[in-house]
Order: structure tokens, then sequence, then C-alpha cells
């Protein structure tokens, strides 16, 4: 336990909710990007997946839509803190985007339009953990948070739910992304608070 | 890693924002643009946690300031604004942050943009160039509701007085001094075209405020020709107009 802080009460949340360790509730949906927000037309937008040498998988805007799609209703957990439950998102699992394509990687990066990047295991990819979503609360999803496209991993800290994706690398070896290069955890779960580089 | 810190001086910048002085043992010192992880403890143990841009330069004392700007709801911030007192002890966490950071180092023109109380790490890095006696072209452009909501107006004066000076352009949202040459107004394609360095110049541009000014200042910026690369940003407080 810290110092207590004289006269400090705090004021606990009456919801019959667990939050992961040090996570406060919020209804708003706060935005958090390193630059300006892109935009992305649909005609030029892509998604594709390498090994780092080839392209295994493509998909342009309509042929990714044609894809099957899932809708999800997940709680978010981002590392500056906040936590808004019970959000509905309508996507592409990865299960789907992954089937068929037969691979012996362990982890992926993934890269998005205005060159974020964020590292990710495969296994965190399958089994319904993940999805490539572009629907938000039943609307297109808003480019400041993430439109038209974005990764949704909502078992980690936000960040690795990368927004404006446009592809993944398969890769061997675990490479740290973008704020995984700058002080954040290389895995990122909130449930065991693995908020900075060095927390265990 | 928390370490505790000692409030040593207090100072209200305007009638809902504190600036809190902290002597932090150990500190193992900072960049501009860096925040802190500040965490309050209840005498039965709950503990609330909130991140806070740095607002000082990095000094070899160990001190570290924090502004924290009182949010009507919030749960830990009128805390921190209104009880707490010199020789208070604070824990913290931190420095945190690698990318909204501006180092002595950098020689280039820099351009910063605040909203509000998006003020607070854009004056960390205005004070490192001081410290460090650096003479990195610097402009500010600093969007507040009212002259009255003006964080650190006298030091701002003092460094735009400087024959190094830091060019400050003042806007305002809500209400203007009298003669004030633009009247009340969110910023525009005029402003950013009139008060920020010219693109050909290459400036990195740093832009911290809540979302929709970051948005629109990012946004106005690269439509003036500023590379997206070149536009760093911090964004803060909730979307506004959802939900």
């Amino acid at each position: 336990m810290g110092i207590i802080s004289r006269g400090f009460s705090g004021r606990r949340s009456t919801a019959d909710v667990k939050l992961p360790p040090g996570q406060y509730l919020t209804t708003d949906f706060p935005v958090l990007s390193a630059g300006p927000t892109p935009q992305v037309p649909l005609d030029q937008w892509e998604f594709t997946i390498d090994d780092g040498t080839n392209v295994l998988r493509r998909w342009n805007w309509k042929s990714f839509r044609d894809l099957p799609t899932e809708t999800v209703l997940v709680d978010l957990h981002c590392v500056t803190r906040w936590s808004k439950l019970g959000t509905s998102w309508e996507g592409v699992s990865l299960d789907t985007m992954l089937a068929d394509l037969k691979t012996d990687a362990s982890y992926t990066l993934f890269r998005s339009y205005g060159d974020y990047t964020t590292n990710l295991p495969v296994k965190d990819l399958r089994n319904k953990q993940a999805w490539v979503v572009f629907r938000f609360e039943g609307k297109d999803l808003a480019p400041e948070h993430g439109g038209p496209a974005r990764l949704l991993v909502p078992h980690l800290y936000l960040w690795k739910s990368a927004k404006w994706v446009r592809g993944m690398t398969l890769m061997h070896h675990d490479n740290p992304g973008f704020w995984e290069n700058l002080g954040y955890h290389i895995y990122g779960d909130p449930w065991r608070e693995q908020r900075y580089s060095g927390d265990e | 890693m928390w370490r505790v810190g000692t409030v040593v001086a207090l100072h209200n910048e305007t009638a809902t924002a504190r600036t809190i002085t902290l002597e932090v043992r150990d500190w193992p010192g900072h960049v501009a643009g860096q925040h802190v992880d500040v965490r309050v403890t209840a005498p039965d143990g709950y503990s609330a946690v909130r991140s806070y841009s740095l607002a000082s330069a990095p000094n070899p004392e160990g001190r570290v300031q924090i502004t924290v700007e009182r949010l009507p709801k919030g749960e830990v911030s009128p805390y921190l604004t209104q009880e707490v007192v010199v020789d208070d002890r604070l824990e913290v966490r931190g420095p945190i942050g690698g990318w909204f950071v501006w180092r002595t180092q950098q020689t280039e023109p820099i351009q910063l943009i605040a909203g509000g109380s998006g003020i607070v790490p854009l004056m960390a890095m205005i004070r490192s160039r001081a410290s460090a006696g650096g003479v990195a072209p610097f402009r500010l452009l600093y969007s507040a509701r009212e002259p009255g909501a003006i964080f650190y107006r006298n030091e701002l004066q003092a460094f735009s007085d400087h024959e190094h000076s830091v060019s400050l352009t003042y806007a305002y949202t809500r209400s203007a001094p009298k003669d004030w040459p633009r009247p009340p107004s969110r910023i525009d394609a005029a402003l950013i075209a009139n008060a920020t360095w010219p693109s050909n110049l290459v400036p990195t541009c740093y832009v911290c405020g809540p979302t929709s000014f970051v948005e629109s200042a990012a946004g106005l910026l690269s439509a003036c020709g500023n590379s997206p690369d070149k536009i760093r940003t911090e964004r803060f407080g909730p979307t506004g107009d959802r939900q």
C-alpha cells in the first residue's frame, strides 16, 4: 500500500464491476494518437499479410467487406488508465483473415497508415481474440478512432489495437513497435498491469 | 517504481489550475514533454492514479512540477488543486513517454501549439531550452478561453522579451481583451498561416490540447504543407461530441 494522502478520500465506484488494477471507469471515448489523423480513401485502402518477403494475402476494401463479419461486445482498457465497458464493434475476425494460412511464425508486427506499428504474438490473434473492425456502436468508425478500419484486441491495452491498419508482417522473433520502443511494455496485459517496459 | 515526492511549493496559475512543485528523492531526471503518474491513497488503502505532464525543465535538484487543472467532476484533480498543502507527500512514478519530447540537442525550428492546459508540456520545452541556454527558433501559439485562463503569463512574457526570444501568439475562443486584433474564435487556417513557421523551414510541430483542438490544429498544419511525420500530438480529455 502507498503512503496515505492526508485528506484524500477518493470516489469508489458503486458499479459492481471488476476493473484491471489501476484503471478507472469512463463513459467517454478519449482519443490518443501520436500524430495527425490520416485520411484514408476507401478506394485506396488495402490490407496485406506478408512474411517479410512475400505478400501472402491482400484485400481491397470491397474484398475485405465481402468477408463474413461479427459483432462483438467488449471492454476497453487504455494504458492512460481509463476503461470503457460494453463497447460494440463490427468487423472481421482475425480467425477468418488467417484461415488457411500455414505459418510457423510466432509474432506479428501490425502496420498502419501514418506509419504506426505495434507487435502482437500470433496466439493472441486467434480463437476469437482479435478483429479488424470498421463499425463502432452501429456507425462507420470515425477517422479519429481509427476509421476506416482498426485492429481490435480487447484483452490487451488499447495501444495494441492499432488504428488505421493496413497490414501485418509475420515474424519468427518479437520486434517492438512504436510505443513498445518508447518505454511501453512489449506485451501489455492490463490484468497484470504491464504498462511500461520495466513492468514484470 | 513509485517514489515519494514532498510538496515544496504551490502556486495558483488561474482560478482553477495550480502548479505543485515536488522534491523527489532519487529522481532519475526527465526530458521536456514527458509525464508522470501521480498516486494518492486514502486511509483505507483505496488509491487513484492519474497522469500529468511535467511542467518543469530538467534540473539537478530533483524538483518536478506539474500543473493540474481542476475538473468539475474529477476525483483526483480537486484534491490536488484544493487540498494539498506544503510538506504533504505524493507518490510519483516516471518519467514516462519518449515521443512527445523536445531534447536540447534539437536545433531545428520548433512550433508549439497549445490548447488550454495543453500548454504544460510545451512550457517544459520552453523552460528546457532556456535553462540550457538554447537558441533553437521557438514559436508558441497558445489558444485559451479567455485571458484569465492563460497559465505562466509573466514567465512567457519574459521569454518573449529575451534576446533569443520565443515568439508568442495568444488566441482566445470565448472572450478577448479590448482592441484584440482577432475576435474570439477557434483556431483557423488564417491564424495557423500567420502565427506558425512557414512549412519550408521544416519545423517540428508539437500540438497539445483537447482532442477536438488537436484534430483541428494538426489538420491545419498538414494543410499548410507540414509533413505529418513532423507533427507530434498529445491529446487529453473526452471527445465531447460522442455519447
